[in-house]
């Protein structure tokens, strides 16, 4: 298996090459004070609904870059929809953001088709530039409740991968998951 | 990194009026990549086609390659193998030459689209433009 070290805007990260059972970048979640704000966006949904990243502010947020025409992208949907359904109430949310030229026309019936559960935007270029230039696909960002990007995920991933990650920034609870940056800062 | 699909430069084309001109391109994906074949596996995929603009020959017929079909390392089990385009292939274009043509030089330009992918993620589909110069005689 080929290990390839890059870096990626919020970070660096591992990438291997492998069966998809495997995650394709071993993002680990970064130490608190190590994360870059996630940049903020005006997106529109599916009922013309204007969605900014913002609003999600206090949730840990699974924000996916994705396409219809995407093969990779299609493994991970089922996943989010399952961490949709199984981490909602704990304060979680997945943000899709369908990188599609062809808009809701696309979008539309593939969302019902694969029985989407969360909230999907439309992006564009602009969008991907914000998060350093998105161009392969998927590519996912989980990002804390305070709005910082905790761990980028290039191409496909391994599902163990997304959920340690959600799980670790849920368990986090907010403010509590900077108990450590503060205490190394001098802070409460 | 998005791959590109790279297009061999043509020579100039010699075609007769109202003749059958035929026109071949060579094109080129880099090591560890693929795109959708002209009649990709599902319907959601964007094939690979190739667009001709209205120019002094009239577009007959396209004949693609015939897609290879492969598994990925994205694909569940129970999908199945994509047809896909790798590495060299030739896309051969065959135009009706006009008997009312005029003589000389002419260009046909058009577009050839792809979609790539390697086997961890997918590239948003490039327009490639190709050129050709063709000679009426």
């Amino acid at each position: 298996m080929a290990i390839l070290l890059a870096t990626f805007g919020a970070g660096t990260f591992v990438w291997t090459f492998g069966h998809h059972d495997e995650p394709a970048v071993k993002a680990a979640v970064k130490d608190p004070n190590e994360r870059k704000t996630a940049p903020d966006f005006e997106l529109k949904d599916a009922s013309g609904k204007i969605v900014r990243l913002s609003d999600y502010k206090g949730k840990v947020v699974l924000l996916d870059f994705w396409a219809t025409w995407c093969g990779p992208c299609n493994i991970e949907i089922p996943w989010f929809t399952e961490f949709q359904r199984k981490y909602k109430d704990r304060g979680f949310e997945v943000l899709g953001v369908s990188m599609d030229d062809d808009g809701w026309k696309a979008v539309t019936p593939f969302v019902a088709e694969k029985k989407i559960n969360y909230r999907v935007v439309l992006g564009n270029d602009q969008t991907g530039d914000l998060y350093g230039g998105v161009e392969a696909l998927p590519t996912t960002f989980v990002i804390d409740r305070e709005g910082k990007i905790a761990s980028v995920h290039l191409g496909l991933s391994g599902k163990n991968e997304f959920e340690a990650a959600i799980e670790k920034l849920l368990d986090g609870a907010g403010p509590s998951d900077n108990v450590e940056a503060r205490r190394k800062s001098g802070g409460a | 990194m998005a791959p590109t699909l790279t297009i061999e430069p043509l020579s100039t084309v010699k075609v007769t009026k109202g003749k059958v001109a035929t026109v071949t391109i060579k094109a080129s994906l880099p090591e560890g990549y693929h795109a959708n074949s002209n009649k990709p596996t599902y319907s959601y995929l964007i094939p690979l086609t190739l667009k001709w603009n209205p120019g002094p020959l009239q577009m007959d017929s396209i004949a693609y390659p015939a897609g290879i079909t492969e598994r990925y390392g994205f694909q569940l089990p129970t999908d199945k193998p994509l047809s896909v385009v790798t590495g060299q292939f030739s896309i051969t274009t065959k135009f009706k030459v006009p008997a009312d043509a005029p003589s000389g030089p002419a260009a046909e330009t058009g577009t050839l689209r792809y979609q790539a992918c390697d086997n961890k993620a997918c590239y948003p589909p490039k327009n490639v433009p190709v050129n050709v110069t063709v000679s009426v005689e």
